[in-house]
């Protein structure tokens, strides 16, 4: 029995050795010198699992009793979870090396929590599913102070501890609430409870802690604050992780919580998120608007996406996780470009981030601008580019799930947020001389910002199956 | 040729990608060599695209030259024209190579201005082939990105709020559209604009946040697509953007903007608001007569008072596209043809008159109209010209834009007279405007010093204006060329609304609107 729950958890586990094997070799030999390899090496194996998680063959299985699945949704998000984290880890190496701030323990502490973010889209249990959490976040608070001689990265690592540990908290409050009136904390127990009997008051409790738990990891509105001030303060390498891995994951979590737990309560936690998903998409739009610092622009950003994404998990079927795992796709797609320029954003040796410095980009570096372009309009959510068909995906289902109020509004929203996306591009081809910035770093990065540039606008022809794998991880999920 | 449309449609995307690719430098050389590129390819574009006007057959009043294919998210690559969008997309392929000509003398950044010229074109002739509503809105919303940029880096003084506003405006029209088209593909199924057209939607009545909805789902859809139409139109009182946005646009962007992008709200009424949602258009339609027949008015008024002459010709185009919206909701034969012919008109006319101040602008570097006086005695060619297209844009008889006005106006007057009464009168403010402005450039005495040198047309400038000068003598003398073509598939819409209209008991609505 054992053994046969250990196979199908042997990813994680082989992951999880790696990054332990990885920290005993690095402390008993030459520590930071080592770093390089490292990075290339955890690389290299999150590439392999991630390859190897894809061709698993279909079907579910279950281990430690219905703590750990592994379905076709949980593959979806581990293998994109696994590949973005990888190329993230990469794209830094050489920014960092620059810098000097290399340490042995960033791709360890990476790959630690990426364990984290596997277990949490396999979780099946309240148990696991904080396990998963706990074991993310903490690897991620450490790597975002990761800087220990800068305040801005220490603040921004006790921030994001502070705040993290209190929305631990909550989910941990919903979570017994959902024991005490459920009786289990196991997934299929739970939503047996709701099927056949009412949806009592303490359940309906816990599961709102639940909800505000996970709204803080996904970074919805209300619960953002910790977003703007950790994604300016910690290193760029960092902030390019966080703008992609844990988000995929605590999504993905979250629709395996909503659906698998409280998949028979649907009514009741529907209109939840679409406030939060409302709230969100304003918030993330409105608030972009008066930022100068593209890090911070980008982490409102990144709450507004989370509000459309949320969209497609509001209209709770299965069309709507299809199109919210599509969405996720995109978005980390097209931040890994974005970020890829925003790591090589210098001047005279030193990181920018003000969006002045953007100012006649397209004069001295046309190609780069002409990709930022693409990536600007794709987030948008302008036509021809996929950014629009991530949009168009969760309209859809929203529209089918009978929440036209709520895609309205979305589409309100990124009119509002248009408007700071064209100012980057107001900035590359119409801005006035003045302060410019270079470009600078590894020809990795030159290679992601325009092969995500290039994806955005060759995805409309052809997608690569991730739809079609979407539609099935939806349905591994939902039904 | 199976794939005509698609190989018309992507001739210019194909030569602004090897422009982007292969054209390397910035030097007189290699902008020459741009500018020859755009040429070439915006001809051989015209040309092909010729074909379609010989092969099309105008007694069907169905789909040509379809072209089907799968494409993601179970949407559809599907392309067709019929008689209602053959000529605009003739018109975008006519105009295109002489805005490439008027650009002749850019010298900023020649490569990307010929590239972002090129992917306009693709666009707008998308828009005007496509038969899936994604593929519609995906052609619809990418033209913004090329004229953004075209308005935000060749454009004048102000040109950056001009390109904030533009973008701005019409993107948030066009979103509530594609919220509609969302709901239009659930609840029939599919988003196939030829099936859409054979479906009918619900036009049951029912509350929305206490408020009484006449004629249902219906209206609330037409809504939404007015709301991006009319912005587009532009329509009184969203056209605010279009006179800052032409006045701040380079000529050649101006010339694309009046002849072709302001043709896309049209074309919309006609190819959704109307056939799709006839219950909602006839609930709007008195509001929407009565909008354009203020628009014909009151921006005439407005035209006249001003003192830059790009303004002045953006606030005709307002109000002759007010005719325009007159003669669709008309919904009548005569009605839409004229607002047809008004519109394919205007797109001569109106770019003859942008590539005119273009003309003097490039001599004098001022659009202010009081900076001119008296230029019929240095250039007398350009007063024949700007004559002729003055005459034009006032709708002399024996031009085209008579025909245009004529026709709107007889098929308003069967169904409202009141608003052909008020729009008759826009007629003589028209006149009054444009011989006005007339008078102050072209008449008068010489006696601006910076004029005494000024030099008359050059060949390319008399190049560009002759195919310019023979549409509009022609269609104004033998209107059948266009009437033609495109009269059996306007008769088919009017038969099609009205059916619909009678299956959907219209009477009641009547009532409704009259008890609420």
């Amino acid at each position: 029995m054992i053994q046969a729950d250990l196979s199908v958890i042997l990813p994680e586990i082989i992951l999880a050795l790696f990054a332990m094997g990885a920290l005993l070799t690095a402390v008993y030999t030459v520590k930071d010198k080592l770093a390089g390899v490292l990075v290339w090496a955890t690389a290299a194996l999150m590439v392999i699992l991630a390859i190897v998680i894809a061709s698993m063959p279909e079907g579910t299985n279950v281990a430690f009793n219905g703590m750990f699945v592994d379905d076709a949704f949980a593959r979806f998000s581990k293998s994109a979870i696994l590949i973005v984290a990888a190329i993230v880890l990469v794209m830094g190496q050489e920014y960092m090396t620059r810098r000097d701030m290399l340490r042995f323990e960033y791709p360890i502490l990476v790959a630690l929590s990426v364990v984290g973010m596997m277990m949490m889209v396999s979780a099946g249990d309240l148990m696991s599913l904080y396990m998963g959490l706990e074991l993310q976040s903490l690897a991620l608070y450490v790597v975002a102070s990761l800087r220990r001689d800068s305040a801005k990265s220490t603040e921004a690592g006790l921030k994001y501890f502070v705040l993290g540990a209190l929305s631990s908290g909550l989910l941990l409050y919903g979570a017994s609430l959902v024991y005490g009136f459920a009786g289990t904390t196991k997934f299929s127990g739970i939503i047996e409870v709701a099927e056949h009997g009412e949806v009592t008051i303490g359940l309906l409790f816990g599961l709102m802690f639940l909800i505000s738990g996970l709204a803080f990891k996904v970074s919805a509105a209300p619960f953002h604050m910790w977003t703007p001030d950790v994604y300016e303060g910690s290193p760029t390498p960092v902030t390019a992780f966080f703008a992609t891995a844990p988000k995929v994951a605590a999504m993905s979590l979250f629709a395996r919580l909503m659906f698998d737990a409280f998949g028979a309560a649907i009514g009741d936690w529907q209109q939840v998120i679409a406030v939060l998903s409302v709230l969100s998409m304003f918030l993330g739009a409105v608030a972009a608007i008066g930022q100068r610092n593209i890090k911070r622009l980008m982490a409102y950003s990144s709450i507004a996406h989370m509000g459309y994404a949320l969209i497609g998990l509001a209209s709770g079927t299965e069309a709507g996780v299809a199109a919210m795992l599509t969405y996720m796709v995109i978005y980390i797609t097209m931040n890994v470009g974005t970020f890829a320029f925003i790591l090589m954003m210098e001047k005279d040796g030193k990181p920018v981030t003000d969006i002045n410095a953007l100012n006649r980009l397209s004069k001295k570096e046309p190609g780069k601008a002409l990709a930022l372009l693409v990536l600007f309009f794709s987030l948008a959510g302008v036509p021809p580019m996929l950014g629009f068909f991530a949009k168009y995906g969760v309209w859809r289902a929203g529209v089918d799930a009978g929440l036209t109020g709520l895609v309205i509004a979305s589409a309100v929203a990124s009119v509002i947020g248009a408007f700071y996306y064209l100012r980057i591009v107001y900035y590359m081809y119409f801005g006035a001389e003045g302060a410019e910035v270079e470009t600078k770093g590894s020809p990795i990065l030159g290679v992601a910002l325009s092969a995500s540039a290039i994806l955005m606008v060759v995805g409309v022809i052809y997608q690569f199956g991730i739809e079609g794998a979407a539609l099935s991880a939806a349905t591994a999920l939902v039904n | 040729m199976d794939n005509l449309l698609s190989i018309v449609t992507f001739i210019p995307a194909l030569a602004a990608v090897i422009l982007a690719l292969f054209l390397r430098g910035d030097d007189e050389a290699a902008q020459r060599n741009a500018k020859y590129v755009a040429l070439f390819a915006t001809t051989i574009t015209f040309l092909v695209s010729l074909g379609l006007y010989f092969q099309f057959d105008p007694a069907n009043t169905g789909f040509q030259f379809l072209e089907e294919r799968d494409w993601l998210m179970g949407l559809k690559y599907k392309m067709g024209v019929d008689g209602i969008s053959v000529l605009f997309v003739l018109l975008t392929t006519f105009v295109m190579p002489l805005t490439i000509l008027c650009s002749w003398e850019v010298k900023t950044r020649v490569k990307e201005y010929m590239v972002a010229f090129l992917l306009l074109e693709t666009m707008m002739l998308g828009v005007f082939m496509a038969l899936d509503l994604v593929l519609f809105y995906l052609f619809f919303e990418a033209s913004l990105i090329p004229m953004f940029l075209i308005v935000g880096i060749w454009g004048g003084k102000d040109r950056i709020y001009a390109s904030f506003k533009f973008f701005l405006y019409t993107f948030f029209g066009s979103v509530l559209m594609l919220v509609a088209m969302v709901a239009m593909y659930t609840d029939a199924g599919t988003t196939d604009i030829e099936a859409l057209l054979a479906h009918s939607f619900s036009a049951g009545s029912f509350d929305v946040l206490g408020i009484h909805v006449v004629g249902g789902m219906q209206t609330l859809m037409f809504l939404a697509f007015f709301a991006s139409f009319a912005v587009k139109m532009p329509m009184w009182p969203v056209h605010t953007w279009l006179p800052d946005a032409h006045v701040q646009a380079p000529t050649a962007g101006s010339v694309v903007l009046a002849a072709i992008m302001l043709k896309m709200g049209g074309y919309g009424f006609l190819r959704f608001s109307l056939p799709m949602f006839p219950v909602g258009a006839e609930v709007m339609t008195n509001v929407i007569l009565w909008m354009s027949a203020i628009a014909i008015v009151y921006t005439s008024l407005v035209a006249m008072i001003q003192e830059d002459m790009k303004k002045l010709i953006a606030y005709s185009s307002v109000a002759h596209m007010g005719f325009v919206t007159m003669g669709i909701f008309a919904m009548n034969q005569q009605g839409i043809d004229g607002a047809i012919f008004q519109m394919l008109s205007h797109g001569f006319i109106s770019a003859a008159l942008f590539l005119c101040v273009g003309v003097i602008y490039d001599r004098m570097h001022t659009r202010d109209i009081d900076a001119y006086g008296g230029l019929v005695i240095r250039m007398p060619a350009f007063a024949l010209i700007f004559m002729f297209f003055t005459m034009g844009n006032v709708g002399l008889p024996g031009t085209s834009g008579f025909i245009g006005e004529f026709l709107t106006l007889m098929g308003i007057f069967q169904t409202n007279t009141w608003v052909a009464f008020v729009a008759t009168s826009g007629v003589i403010f028209s006149a009054g405007y444009a011989l006005w402005l007339y008078r102050r450039v072209v008449f008068g005495d010489l006696i601006k010093e910076s004029l005494k040198t000024i030099t008359d047309m050059n060949a390319r400038e008399k190049f560009i204006f002759a195919p310019l000068v023979a549409m509009t003598l022609i269609l104004g003398v033998y209107p059948a060329l266009i009437t033609d073509i495109i009269s059996p598939s306007t008769a088919a819409l009017v038969e099609n609304v009205n059916q619909s209209l009678a299956a959907a008991d219209t009477s009641p609505v009547a009532t409704q609107i009259a008890s609420h």
